[in-house]
């Protein structure tokens, strides 16, 4: 295992590479790949934060831990509510900063504020040659030239590999709470949370729960703001909801981050993106393979426990113009982690891993596809 | 701009004939003095007519366009309304102007799924008012929003005055039908969330038209806030009106805008709008948005922080009427300088930390030039708007207000801000680049173009200093990979 000290190292090692790398942050998203594991961890460290400008730039190889507290000291966070897989696939290590942006990591909020990638800035990356690249900066508004930085966000390490992010970061609410409703099915639910989602009442986490048919909505602000918003947003879904505050309602959101319900169960689990009405035909249309469903983003998120069926699952959600990641693989390895892509797209794709990995060494196949 | 390529002037019948063959005679526009129409967009002060100009009335007649362009080597400079402040749609005389002005329809609205989908020669505000009557809007606004198109919104990425808390274009943006240059459709993205695979669709938002050409695009709407309300905040220092934004931002309340003033366009502005500015250092316009008890929530920690800073002015709207008038000047801004003087609206982002800094040396700038300079912007998000006051009768003045912004945009990237946070680098910035970025920086953005435009054909002499992509422009010399 190589770990770099340094962003010069990184790009040493890069430079002098043949053979195919295994790019790792913290190790805790569930990839594994051949090849010698080129780990981030020593490339740690803020090199800036700045409270009243929204800004935090830091080494890829921060452990997640290390930012959350920092930011937490001042009242701040990340906004898009980064999902620790550790829940989910048990796996051990820390997960990095780095790792989150590389694999574009965001939880319930992501429907109000957006993924990991709208909350990037800037990146500095070593690409497949061992070149130093820059792009971005640490500012929120710039159209300074092509956006490399939404491109890295999610690009799993396979065009370069991060050496420092830069991110808006906000602040923590002063109060949040979760309106709860049981023994809804998914139609009814998800008629709800769309519903919620199109008051004026900033709903920041719209869930539902197979186990207990639960309905969760969010509302998060000042404390004055949000007592009004959930008394109005109850009103609009017709009452009869229960209001969860506080730790509470904390414990309720991370339950739905992290896939909590699939912790420690047995299946493939599937992360599936289509149009937020889709989501209770799909689970009707995958009923034979389904054994669990989570909805998050008012239903465009659709977590499914399944039992084989891989190739239906796929045909299903490329019916809807969806997608289907493979975020837990059961005993099928040919089964590919990303939804393969048309091929004008693919051939995109391959074309921008080949100038930015010449050598075909990072992360090799991972997002290959069509 | 470079020199256009004898050989493409000498084939324009050709060119003409074969677009002719796939697009309505109306939809193509070659007569010299028609072809003047396109000879600029916003920024006036460059102009070349086009070998000719193309406005096609669907994705598939725009395809058929990109292919005989490709097939015949043509340069194609894609244009949306024409309201760009960089020259973003400057044409050359060897090129083909592609407008997407006749693709205005609505495809889809879905207010389940909050999105609607358009034709991209649509304007930006007819989006927002295409689902207003639902309680829905499109949030980025560029303040050209009335004429501006989603195309170029797209192309630039464009921001607005409320995009501290709703982000911009790309943030707003789930899908498009995109064009190559070889003439084939793809979808990235749509109505859901996130890619498939590599991020595309955030790679083609802000790459100014240069990686395909957008025809369709699927666009997040939102909930009309129930209510909003500014407050007007003066100060007698600009380091203290900073440090007040910068605090209002740390206490966690996020305003939809916080807009700042200096004392040049105060002064301007209240003249000329009669808006009753108090006349100080530093004006900042703040507004928040919710029903009454929220905005009221919101206000006393604004004002709270506001009067620990000690305001000479702190004045709280109380009225629809008061709001309109709060925001009067400000609106009124860059009319009421253009009626004064000529001037050169910069675009450069700072740290909002080095807002101070920036403008008092800004203000050293200006003096040593000899050129008065007028600040109004977006404080929140750090992105500056100097306008440089010149006058355009004055033989030289034009080449100093240019020699002066590229000073003042050095001075932003010095900071660690950008060159441009929301009109894009079009010809305006494009031999700024490597002030913010080193060979390697942008030796990997034009490798994007490689992949995307083998041929660079599509928006060529954009973006890119031309002496740093003259090898590619000059006979496809791309490196090619195997």
């Amino acid at each position: 295992m190589m770990r770099p000290g340094s962003e010069a190292e990184l790009a040493e090692i890069l430079a002098g590479a043949h053979a195919p790398l295994a790019v790792r942050g913290g190790g805790t998203r569930g990839v594994a790949l051949a090849g010698d594991v080129v780990e981030t961890g020593g490339l740690s460290g803020v090199k800036l934060y700045e409270p009243g400008a929204l800004t935090l730039v830091v080494g890829a190889g921060t452990p997640l831990v290390e930012v959350e507290a920092l930011l937490a000291e001042k009242g701040q966070r990340l906004a898009f509510e980064p999902m620790d897989h550790r829940v989910l696939l048990g796996g051990e290590g820390e997960p990095t900063i780095g790792g989150v942006v590389a694999a574009n990591v965001s939880g319930p909020r992501r429907v109000q504020v957006g993924a990991c990638r709208d909350h990037l800035l800037g990146v500095r990356f070593v690409d497949g040659s061992g070149e130093v690249i820059s792009n971005g900066g640490r500012v929120m508004k710039n159209v300074t030239g092509y956006d490399l930085v939404k491109l890295m966000a999610g690009s799993w390490g396979t065009l370069g590999v991060l050496s420092e992010v830069s991110l808006k970061v906000l602040a923590q609410p002063q109060a949040e709470a979760t309106l709860v409703r049981r023994g809804v099915g998914a139609a009814e639910a998800v008629a709800d949370l769309c519903r919620a989602m199109g008051t004026p009442y900033d709903v920041s986490g719209a869930a539902w729960l197979e186990e207990g048919a639960e309905l969760r909505l969010r509302i998060e602000g000042l404390a004055g703001s949000v007592a009004y918003r959930a008394q109005a947003l109850g009103a609009a879904l017709c009452g009869g909801l229960e209001v969860v505050e506080g730790a509470e309602s904390a414990a309720l959101w991370r339950e739905v981050r992290d896939v909590a319900p699939f912790a420690a169960t047995a299946g493939a689990v599937w992360r599936i993106s289509v149009k937020p009405t889709e989501a209770p035909g799909l689970l009707e249309a995958l009923a034979p393979h389904k054994a669990g469903a989570m909805l998050d983003w008012s239903g465009g998120l659709v977590w499914l426990l399944a039992t084989g069926g891989a190739q239906a699952i796929r045909a299903e959600v490329d019916k809807l113009g969806g997608h289907a990641t493979l975020v837990r693989g059961a005993d099928d390895a040919t089964v590919p982690m990303f939804h393969p892509r048309p091929a004008p797209i693919a051939r995109l794709e391959e074309g921008l891993r080949k100038r930015f990995d010449p050598k075909g060494i990072l992360n090799p196949g991972l997002m290959e596809g069509a | 701009m470079p020199q256009p390529d004898p050989q493409v002037l000498a084939r324009k019948p050709a060119v003409v004939a074969a677009l002719r063959e796939v697009l309505p005679a109306s939809a193509v526009i070659d007569d010299p003095a028609e072809t003047r129409a396109y000879e600029c967009d916003a920024l006036t002060a460059y102009r070349c007519p086009p070998l000719c100009a193309v406005l096609p009335a669907s994705t598939e007649e725009l395809a058929a366009v990109l292919k005989i362009c490709h097939r015949m080597g043509v340069p194609v400079v894609p244009r949306g309304a024409g309201t760009s402040l960089a020259g973003g749609a400057l044409p050359t005389a060897d090129s083909v102007i592609l407008g997407v002005a006749r693709m205005t329809e609505v495809l889809e609205t879905d207010y389940a799924n909050r999105f609607i989908r358009v034709q991209t020669g649509r304007t930006n505000l007819s989006v927002s008012g295409a689902v207003g009557e639902e309680g829905f809007f499109y949030a980025p606004d560029p303040s050209s929003q009335l004429a501006c198109a989603i195309a170029g919104n797209i192309a630039m990425n464009s921001g607005g005055a409320h995009c501290l808390k709703y982000g911009v274009t790309t943030n707003n943006l789930l899908g498009v039908t995109m064009v190559t240059m070889e003439g084939e459709v793809l979808e990235l993205g749509g109505a859901h969330l996130d890619a498939a695979g590599l991020d595309l669709m955030g790679l083609v938002c802000g790459s100014e038209g240069q990686l395909g050409v957008v025809t369709e695009a699927t666009l997040r709407i939102l909930a009309k806030p129930e209510g909003a309300r500014p407050v007007l905040i003066g100060y007698d220092s600009l380091e203290v009106a900073g440090q007040c934004v910068s605090d209002i931002i740390e206490a966690g309340v996020l305003p939809v805008a916080i807009e700042f003033m200096d004392r040049p366009c105060i002064r301007a502005t209240d003249a000329f709008s009669g808006a009753g500015y108090p006349d100080c250092e530093a004006l900042l316009i703040v507004e928040v948005e919710g029903s009454e008890a929220e905005i009221a929530e919101q206000l006393e920690i604004i004002t709270g922080i506001a009067r620990r800073h000690d305001p000479v002015e702190l004045r709280e709207s109380g009225s629809a009427e008061e709001s309109a008038r709060i925001w009067l000047g400000r609106k009124s801004a860059f009319g009421a300088m253009g009626q004064i003087n000529d001037y050169i609206c910069l675009d450069g982002t700072i740290p909002v930390s080095s807002l101070p800094e920036v403008l008092r040396r800004m203000g050293d700038l200006s003096r040593d030039f000899g050129l008065d300079v007028a600040n109004v912007f977006h404080a929140g998000d750090g992105n500056m708007h100097p306008l440089i006051l010149f006058n355009a009768n004055q033989e030289g003045q034009l080449a100093l207000a240019e020699g002066l912004g590229a000073e003042i945009l050095k001075l932003c990237v010095e900071v660690g801000g950008c060159l441009t946070g929301e009109h894009g680098v079009g010809v305006e910035k494009r031999d700024l680049m490597e002030h913010q970025y080193r060979p390697a920086d942008l030796e990997a953005q034009m490798r994007i173009k490689d992949v995307f435009d083998p041929a660079w054909l599509l928006n060529p002499a954009k973006v890119f200093p031309l002496s740093v992509s003259a090898a590619r422009r000059e006979g496809g010399l791309a490196p090619h990979v195997a």
